[in-house]
């Protein structure tokens, strides 16, 4: 019973120590002294592999997703006569929900997975060890430019997402199931509202963007430097921050969209 | 003769110590790696560091760089604490340094001329192609700059090496540490770094340290020899005077016998009794 405790103790001790040591590394290569000529072309660099890279995947479930919305709603509306509704409904689903978190998902799987295994493969090699000897501090010279890109660029992959989502469902409802182009698009018109959908949409975006990005590179540079470490550490960085995404959602949701 | 004499009273003073470990202790979970190390490194001169497979030469010189802490001790680079220093004053020492490390470390996403050039650009703000030529003048003093457009990935394991060397070197540093420099060159490569090493130290009058296992070549260009073993100093000298030590542990190293007090398992349970125990293995 005592031994239980004791292992439950150090285990929480273990996750504390985690915890702070993660919010040490955001705090010191993000906050701490920042050198915006020197972190510029790194930055585009790593937008690239960030974002540029993740396009097709996220283009591809975008318009895929989108389409199943659009099928589905129409077969559920058509009974009640209101298929006219349907821009509204797949609007709606994308922008709040939908788009931020699946691009979240998504982005975990291809880009915060790929960021760990890169800055644990350059611990295991001693790069990051002989950036610290040259007197470059791998903090800001790795780990700031990367999590720069993911915050960047989350954001704007949940709104490519959205985008062609709504372009995936009006394909299927208008060219396939023939609603009224017009009754799609002023439906949705109406309905969606600015900041109550479209911000709170990327509030959500930006969050999880930031959450993915930082268990991601925390994961990379915190791994036992072995091939058998950094593919926990990996695994890791997907289930954490998928973890982490769908139970954000459900907080951010609660205080967005619900009526206390 | 006269300059044997003078070698063999030689020994490193306060005043021309660059770096000064004193009764450094440092221990990997419950092993101790040091145990009350003391230790001077002569500015201007080669410091060779030897010893078994594992004593801890590595770790050594990662204490010495900041990357570990020391259990307790002190590592003073003229007057420095270094264990004491903060993250950025570190950061700021460590421009002095340059590092050869035993896995080489290149940056894998730069090609071996950008490998070469990263510290120079990193520290100075030279115009391009005065970079390209001193990155040139290095690859060349390593035999590789026929290389430059080569990734990491394209390199040998040798040719690695002395790129990585090149890095190390490019910026002049004032103190270098090759970790084992000779491992995997063939006898010409060899030669040439052996060379390479003695003329940058003179030249340059920087003070390097060299971790090696290779006892001719290194007695050779060293000018002081420290032998560790079990977490301590277990002799000291010029390399005449090494040759010259009469005790066992230090004669069955420097003459490379398998079977004598250096131990050349890690410690173990007895092997038969291992051998013949059921299980238990870990
Ligand atoms: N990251 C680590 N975690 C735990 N123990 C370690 C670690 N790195 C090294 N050690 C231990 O520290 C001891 C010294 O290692 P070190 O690499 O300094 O040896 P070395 O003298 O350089 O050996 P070699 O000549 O083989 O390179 C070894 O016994 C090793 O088991
Ligand atoms: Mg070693």
């Amino acid at each position: 019973m005592i031994d239980r405790i004791q292992r439950l103790g150090h285990k929480t001790l273990s996750k504390l120590a985690a915890f702070g040591r993660s919010g040490q590394i955001l705090l010191q290569s993000v906050v701490a002294r920042p050198a915006p000529l020197m972190m510029l072309p790194l930055l585009i660099k790593q937008i690239y592999f960030v974002g540029v890279l993740s396009l097709v995947i996220i283009v591809v479930s975008g318009a895929f997703i989108g389409m199943v919305l659009g099928l589905q709603g129409y077969t559920i509306l058509v009974d009640y006569g209101s298929e006219q509704a349907v821009g509204q409904m797949v609007a709606l689903s994308l922008l709040r929900e939908l788009a931020p978190v699946v691009t979240a998902l998504l982005f975990a799987g291809r880009a915060g997975s790929a960021l760990t295994a890169e800055i644990g493969l350059m611990k295991a090699t001693e790069q990051l060890a002989s950036l610290e000897m040259i007197g470059v501090d791998p903090l800001r010279r790795i780990i700031a430019p990367r999590l720069y890109a993911g915050f960047i660029c989350m954001p704007l992959l949940s709104m490519i997402f959205a985008v062609v989502g709504i372009w995936g469902a009006a394909v299927v409802a208008i060219d396939w199931l023939g609603i009224y182009s017009g009754a799609y698009w002023a439906n949705m018109q109406q309905s969606v509202d600015f900041w109550n959908d479209v911000v709170n949409g990327l509030i959500k975006a930006v969050v999880f963007g930031f959450v993915v990005t930082w268990i991601a590179v925390y994961q990379g540079y915190d791994c036992i430097p072995t091939s058998e470490g950094i593919s926990q550490a990996t695994t890791r960085t997907v289930v954490y921050s998928s973890l982490a995404v769908l139970g954000l959602d459900f907080i951010l949701t609660a205080l967005m969209f619900g009526d206390f | 003769m006269d300059a044997e004499k003078r070698a063999s009273v030689y020994r490193p003073s306060p005043q021309d110590t660059i770096i000064e470990v004193t009764d450094m202790t440092f221990s990997r979970g419950s092993r101790k790696i040091f145990d009350g190390v003391s230790l001077r490194i002569p500015k201007g001169k080669v410091t060779a560091i030897m010893g078994p497979s594992g004593t801890g030469k590595t770790t050594l010189l990662k204490l010495i760089g900041g990357q570990l802490l020391p259990d307790s001790g002190e590592i003073r680079l003229e007057g420095q604490n270094i264990p004491g220093l903060s993250r950025r004053e570190l950061f700021v020492v460590r421009e002095r340094m340059g590092m050869l490390f035993q896995s080489g470390a290149l940056f894998t996403d730069m090609n071996v001329f950008d490998n070469v050039a990263f510290p120079i650009r990193v520290h100075t703000q030279l115009p391009e192609d005065m970079i390209r030529d001193i990155v040139l003048m290095k690859l060349n003093a390593v035999g590789l700059r026929g290389a430059v457009k080569l990734m990491p990935s394209e390199l040998s394991g040798g040719m690695a090496r002395r790129v990585a060397l090149a890095r190390a070197i490019a910026l002049d540093p004032d103190i270098v540490m090759y970790d084992e420099p000779f491992t995997g060159q063939d006898p010409i490569a060899m030669g040439v770094l052996v060379n390479l090493i003695k003329r940058l130290n003179e030249a340059l009058g920087h003070s390097s340290i060299i971790v090696s296992h290779d006892i001719q070549e290194t007695l050779s260009i060293a000018d002081y020899i420290y032998l560790l073993s079990d977490g301590k100093v277990i002799a000291e000298g010029t390399p005449e005077e090494l040759r010259q030590v009469e005790s066992e542990k230090v004669r069955q190293f420097v003459e490379g016998l398998p079977d004598g007090p250096v131990p050349f398992h890690y410690p173990a349970p007895d092997y038969v009794e291992q051998l013949m125990s059921t299980g238990e293995t870990r």
